[in-house]
């Protein structure tokens, strides 16, 4: 009937009552939140590489808010092992959308790419390119 | 048949004066409109006095001697003098024309609170207090070194008003208070705190945006120094705010904004000042608009502000009871029969984001976030909240549609 109805398709609402990979890891060699001011979500992950520095070996997160947020952290935490760092940061809000195979209304997009910009920065930030200080928001970004 | 039902309002003649009530969205669903906090929808007489404005006499104000600019300063003089009577107050000296309510709240705080304030002074707001006078007054504090206090509020949304009485002292120079929470929907004592303030020399600014377009005010009543309020919540435009002033405290400021018009004599080494309220409105001035929502003012008179105030509070009450008839929501602020026309909630284990995003696809229109009040919400203990707020083209069978969506998205999230 219209876009709304098809973001709450079953698969999100699994993700979203039973998270996937959430908690915290023992030696996570990065951590990094982010928050999206126009819902009022959060989410903090933890991200373990290989030994090569490069390949995310295991993922954990911590959140609360909105569905789509939250199903999108769970999924992406499925996604995340194995991809290289700068496979991470080639991700864009395409590749989230169709992680998550639903319609997200242009309202919720910040909702949505939240989960991927908390790991891209994270990553920035690990590597050395991003300021240690920042804490991410979704506020510019829809 | 609406009118004996509802109350003393005839909200199908009502909503005929309002297209925008027709309008289909979410691809065929009837628009079911409850976000009137956020903003009202627009009456026709509204729109066609804009329109008139532009087609007719469009023209500058007090500048030309011509005859189309001598039609837009009389009628935008005269939207001043309708404007402080609806809340009552004298006449034009006591009303400023600004951008909205935020504004109203600056100008005070920039043309009173920066030259007054200072180390050892304390502004008293609410907990329930909008962005729009919270940051303001932090801001202004931080700037001056004076200090901010916030009145608590009890369990069941009240203000605390023993805590009240005993946080307004001498060292109170300004309380700052909402009329009407947008978000508990609490009808806050404002004359009590009016003279609360006044016994210790203090001056009280109360922010009406949720008020005045909802119940008669009076601002000698309440005895307040500053009431505002904004054009676009009481089916004027955008683009308009109100700030009454008592005349004597608005010909001692300071100007807010400097430029045309806003001036008496000007020399390359200094300028004196115009009389209120022209003193406060520097450059081109809101004149459409102002016009405009003079004449939102004669619409919403003729109705009658006692008879919409009876309609909000039957449909608010209505509400109130339909959505608590279910232990998983949460409303927040005081009993139904003692609110204005908000109703704010949570339903367990739906975020307010994803609640309102649902009841889109059924055509219900609220709002859901912070409202613009995220201490609040943190003295609630939630992160956001979906409301639903009324106005007087709302029926009975929108709270229906409302509370019918609520439980489709009940379904969809029921585990």
């Amino acid at each position: 009937m219209s876009m709304g109805s098809d973001m709450y398709r079953q698969q999100i609402l699994d993700h979203y009552r039973n998270p996937r990979n959430q908690g915290e890891l023992p030696e996570p060699s990065f951590t990094h939140e982010g928050y999206n001011p126009s819902c009022g979500d959060e989410l903090e992950f933890d991200v373990a590489l290989d030994d090569d520095g490069e390949t995310i070996a295991h993922v954990a997160f911590r959140g609360d808010g909105c569905a789509i947020s939250q199903a999108s952290a769970s999924m992406l935490s499925e996604e995340l092992p194995g991809m290289t760092l700068a496979e991470v940061d080639a991700l864009d809000r395409d590749d989230i959308l169709d992680m998550l195979g639903v319609e997200v209304t242009p309202m919720r997009i910040k909702c949505a790419v939240l989960s991927e910009k908390v790991v891209q920065d994270g990553a920035e930030i690990y590597t050395g390119d991003g300021d240690e200080a920042d804490r991410t928001t979704t506020e510019d970004d829809a | 048949m609406e009118a004996t039902e509802q109350g003393p309002i005839d909200v199908e003649a009502v909503r005929a004066d309002f297209p925008i009530l027709e309008r289909e969205v979410a691809g065929g669903e009837d628009l079911v409109y409850l976000d009137n906090a956020a903003t009202s929808h627009t009456p026709e007489p509204v729109v066609d006095a804009i329109a008139d404005y532009y087609r007719r006499y469009n023209s500058n104000v007090h500048r030309g001697l011509h005859e189309l600019s001598q039609e837009a300063s009389v009628a935008y003089e005269d939207a001043h003098d309708k404007l402080a009577a609806f809340v009552g107050g004298e006449d034009r000296e006591e009303m400023v024309f600004t951008k909205n309510t935020t504004e109203a709240e600056n100008l005070v705080a920039f043309a009173w609170g920066l030259n007054e304030l200072g180390p050892g002074d304390e502004v008293v707001l609410t907990q329930m207090e909008h962005h729009a006078s919270l940051v303001t007054w932090q801001q202004v504090a931080d700037e001056t070194g004076a200090e901010v206090k916030y009145i608590p509020i009890t369990d069941d949304g009240y203000l605390d008003m023993d805590a009240a009485a005993d946080m307004i002292t001498d060292d109170t120079a300004l309380v700052n208070a909402v009329h009407i929470s947008n978000t508990l929907g609490t009808v806050n004592p404002v004359g009590e705190l009016a003279d609360i303030a006044h016994d210790h020399g203090a001056y009280i600014f109360v922010d009406g945006a949720q008020a005045a377009p909802t119940r008669a005010v009076d601002v000698q009543e309440i005895d307040a120094d500053f009431y505002a309020f904004s054009g676009h919540k009481m089916l004027g435009p955008t683009g308009i705010g109100c700030l009454y002033g008592k005349r004597h405290l608005l010909a001692e400021m300071e100007p807010f904004l400097y430029g045309g018009d806003m001036i008496e004599r000007v020399s390359y080494e200094d300028a004196t000042w115009n009389d209120p309220p022209w003193k406060f409105e520097a450059g081109t001035p809101v004149i459409a608009q102002g016009i405009a929502l003079a004449e939102a003012v004669d619409y919403l008179q003729d109705i009658g502000m006692d008879a919409i105030r009876a309609h909000e509070e039957a449909l608010t009450e209505y509400a109130y009871d339909q959505l608590t008839m279910t232990d998983d929501v949460d409303v927040y602020g005081p009993p139904g029969d003692d609110r204005g026309a908000v109703v704010s909630f949570n339903v367990d284990g739906i975020h307010a984001h994803d609640l309102s995003s649902i009841l889109n696809d059924y055509g219900v229109a609220i709002r859901a976030g912070d409202h613009c009040t995220q201490p609040l919400h943190d003295t609630l203990g939630v992160p956001a909240s979906a409301r639903a707020s009324f106005y007087l083209y709302n029926t009975r069978d929108e709270v229906d549609a409302l509370v019918a969506a609520v439980d489709e998205a009940r379904q969809i999230f029921a585990p």
